[in-house]
C-alpha cells in the first residue's frame, strides 16, 4: 500500500516537474538572481526585498520590475506559486512550512566557488524548464572567466587577505577564495587554514602584511560596532606603512552568478595596478 | 574584627598580581612573538611588532586591568552601601543599562560624528539605573530582595530596549552584536577606546575613594553613621555618581560583563576584617586580577572564536551566586 502512495506521489511529482513552472516565487537574494537571468518573462512573480538593495544585489533595476517578498510563509502562500526558490539560510521553519501546505520548494546551496556557480546555474535553469538559457549563460561565463587565466599564480602570487566588517575574513571554500584565485592572488584567510568565514585577528594582519587588505562595501548599510575595525589604529598603522586597503563592492561577491565575474575584474586590475615584485618573501 | 592578614601585606600581593596579570596579557595573542622581542617592542621600535604590542595588546591590557578595578570598586561600594550582599551593577542591571546607553549613541551614528557621546550615553543609562535602584532601596528597609527584583526588572527592561534598537538599525547585521552587548568582549579594542573609557572610570574611582570613610561608619548602622557626623545624602551622591562613572565607561567599551563585581569583593571581605573602607581598594585590584585573569583564559581556550568574556565571568561568578543566595537564604529567620 505504502510503496503504491509513493509510486504515485513520485508519478504526480515527475509529472509537476516535467511541465516548467508558471508562477515561480524566489525568497532568496542569490536565487532571486538566477532566476532574473533565466526565467522568462512572467514566469517570476516575486523576488525578495534584498535584490532590490542597491548594497547587496547586482540587478537591481530588473528587481524593481517584481514584487518584492519578505521571505515569510504567509506572503509566499497567497501568491500561489507552483515553484518556490529558497536558499540554503532561508529560515528552516518558513520552508517546512511552505513545503506542509504542499508547495514545491527548491533549496540552493550558496555558491562556495566557481564549480558551485555552474550546478547552480544549470539547476536554476532545469527547474524553470530553460536549459539553453543556462548553458548559454555558462559558456559567456567560462568565456569572460577564461580571459583572466592568471598567469601569475602559484606561490609567487601576490597576498590577499579578505577582511569585514567585525574583523571577519573569507578562508577556504568561500566565492572569494575563489574569486582570488581566479584574479591571481593568494588567500591569507586560506593559508591560515581558515574554512568557510572566520575570524582575522588584527594582530596576524599587521604582522603578516599581506599585499591587499579587501573589504567588501557595505558603509551605506548604516553604522554598526562591527565596522570599527576600519578604524583601528593598528590597521591605519599598517596602511600607512604601505599595506593596501582596498574594498570592492558586496554586491558582486555576496552571491555566484555571471556578475562575480566583475568581483574577479576588480581584484585583477588591483593586481595589475599594486604590481607586486615577484617572489616576494613572506 | 578578626585580622588574620596584614593590609598593607594583602594589597601588595594584590597589585603584585595584577601587574604579573597584566604582563601575560601582553603575550598573549595570535602572532606568535618571542615574550622578551615583544615587550621590547613595547618600547623600542621593532616595526609591525610594536604596532601590535602598542595599538593591540597594550590597550586590551590596560583595559582589562581598569574595567576590573571599576567593577570590583564599584561591586564592593554597592554591597556596602546598599549592606547588601547580592549587590553588584550586573546583577543590578546598571551594566544592561550603560550598554543600551552605548548602543543608542553607536546605532544612531551619533558615536561617530561625536565620539565622546558613547561614554556620555552609558553613564547616562547607568546614572538612571543606579537612580532608579537607589530610589527603591530607601522606600523599603531592608529590601534585600526587593533590590534584586528591581535589579532583574531594569536589567530585563534594558536589554529588551537593546535587542529593539538593534532589530531596527538601518544595519541589517546591527542584531548579530547583541551578544557583544550582553557578554562583553575586549577582542580588538583600541587606544581609542582607552582615550575614551579610562577619564571617566577614573573619576568614578575617586568619586567611590571619597566614600570609603563613611562606609565604614555606615557599617555600624546609618543612625550610628549619621551620629558620627556621616552625611548620608553626601556618601549617596558619591557612591551613585562613582558606580555609574565606572560601570557605565566600562560598558561603554566593552560590553556589559557580569559577576566580576560580585565575586571580587566576597573573595576578599574575609581579609579585611570585613571592613568596607579597606574593602574598596583590596576588591578594585580583586576585580582587575579576575577580568584579566578571564580575558587571558578567553584567549586561551578558544584562541581562534572570540570567546566572550562575560562567558568566562558567568562560568565563575553564577555558581559563585547561587551559592550566596543558598548561604544568605539559611541565614534567614
Amino acid at each position: 500500500m505504502i510503496r503504491i502512495i509513493a509510486t504515485l506521489l513520485f508519478a504526480v511529482a515527475a509529472s509537476c516537474a516535467a511541465a516548467s513552472p508558471a508562477r515561480v516565487v524566489s525568497m532568496n537574494l542569490c536565487t532571486d538572481q538566477l532566476a532574473m537571468l533565466i526565467a522568462s518573462p512572467g514566469q517570476l512573480v516575486s523576488v525578495s526585498a534584498l535584490s532590490q538593495d542597491p548594497v547587496m544585489s547586482a540587478m537591481v533595476d530588473e528587481a524593481k520590475t517584481y514584487k518584492a517578498n519578505q521571505g515569510r510563509a504567509e506572503e509566499v502562500f497567497i501568491m500561489r506559486p507552483d515553484l518556490v526558490l529558497a536558499g540554503a539560510f532561508t529560515a528552516r521553519s518558513t520552508v517546512a512550512m511552505l513545503k506542509r501546505l504542499g508547495f514545491r520548494v527548491e533549496v540552493f546551496q550558496p555558491s562556495q566557488n566557481f564549480a558551485d556557480i555552474h550546478t547552480n546555474i544549470k539547476r536554476m535553469g532545469v527547474l524553470l524548464g530553460h536549459e539553453d538559457r543556462a548553458s548559454k549563460l555558462l559558456v559567456s561565463f567560462d568565456r569572460e572567466l577564461a580571459k583572466f587565466a592568471s598567469d601569475s599564480s602559484g606561490p609567487n602570487a601576490p597576498l590577499a587577505a579578505a577582511y569585514y566588517p567585525g574583523g571577519r575574513t573569507s578562508g577556504k571554500k568561500t566565492l572569494m577564495n575563489g574569486i582570488m584565485e581566479a584574479a591571481g592572488w593568494r588567500n591569507f584567510g586560506a593559508e591560515l587554514g581558515i574554512t568557510g568565514i572566520g575570524n582575522m585577528p588584527l594582530e596576524l594582519l599587521v604582522m603578516n602584511r599581506p599585499d591587499a587588505v579587501i573589504n567588501a562595501e557595505n558603509d551605506a548599510l548604516g553604522p554598526v560596532l562591527a565596522n570599527e575595525n576600519f578604524r583601528h589604529p593598528a590597521l591605519l598603522g599598517a596602511i600607512k606603512s604601505g599595506m593596501g586597503l582596498f574594498t570592492i563592492p558586496n554586491r558582486f561577491e555576496l552571491c555566484g552568478g555571471p556578475f562575480t565575474i566583475e568581483a574577479v575584474r576588480a581584484l585583477d586590475g588591483l593586481r595589475q595596478k599594486i604590481s607586486v615584485p615577484v617572489g616576494r618573501s613572506q | 574584627m578578626k585580622r588574620s592578614f596584614s593590609f598593607p601585606l594583602l594589597m601588595g600581593l594584590l597589585i603584585l598580581a595584577t601587574g604579573v596579570l597584566g604582563v601575560v596579557s601582553l603575550l598573549i595573542g595570535p602572532a606568535d612573538v618571542s615574550p622578551l622581542r615583544a615587550l621590547t617592542a613595547l618600547f623600542y621600535e621593532d616595526g609591525a611588532i610594536s604596532l601590535v604590542m602598542r595599538e593591540i595588546r597594550l590597550p586590551r591590557a590596560i583595559l582589562g586591568v581598569s574595567i576590573g578595578i571599576s567593577l570590583g570598586l564599584s561591586g564592593a561600594a554597592l554591597q556596602g552601601y546598599l549592606r547588601n550582599p547580592l549587590a553588584e551593577g550586573g546583577i543590578l542591571g546598571i551594566g544592561s543599562s550603560a550598554a543600551l546607553g552605548a548602543v543608542l549613541a553607536i546605532y544612531t551614528g551619533l558615536a561617530t560624528v561625536f565620539p565622546l557621546a558613547l561614554p556620555l550615553f552609558a553613564l547616562t543609562g547607568a546614572f538612571l539605573a543606579v537612580a532608579i535602584l537607589f530610589a527603591l532601596s530607601g522606600s523599603s528597609y531592608g529590601g534585600s530582595l526587593t533590590l534584586v527584583l528591581a535589579g532583574i526588572a531594569v536589567s530585563s527592561l534594558a536589554a529588551a530596549f537593546t535587542s529593539l534598537v538593534l532589530n531596527l538599525a538601518s544595519n541589517p547585521f546591527a542584531s548579530y552584536e547583541m551578544v557583544f552587548w550582553m557578554l562583553g568582549s575586549l577582542a580588538d579594542r583600541s587606544m581609542l577606546h582607552v582615550e575614551l573609557a579610562l577619564p571617566f572610570m577614573v573619576l568614578g574611582w575617586i568619586a567611590i575613594g571619597f566614600s570609603a570613610p563613611a562606609l565604614d561608619a555606615l557599617s555600624l548602622g546609618s543612625d550610628t553613621a549619621a551620629s558620627l557626623g556621616v552625611k548620608l545624602s553626601r556618601v549617596r551622591t558619591l557612591v551613585i555618581m562613582g558606580a555609574a562613572a565606572s560601570i557605565g565607561a566600562a560598558t561603554a567599551v566593552a560590553g556589559s560583563i557580569s559577576f566580576v563585581g560580585l565575586v571580587a569583593p566576597h573573595m576578599l571581605r574575609p581579609f579585611v576584617g570585613s571592613r568596607p573602607g579597606r574593602l574598596l581598594p583590596a576588591s578594585a585590584f580583586g576585580g582587575a586580577i579576575l577580568l584579566t585573569a578571564a580575558d587571558i583564559v578567553s584567549r586561551l581556550v578558544a584562541p581562534d572564536r572570540d570567546l566572550k568574556l562575560g562567558v568566562v565571568t558567568a562560568l565563575v561568578g553564577a555558581p559563585f551566586f547561587l551559592w550566596l543566595v543558598f548561604r544568605s537564604d539559611r541565614k534567614l529567620p
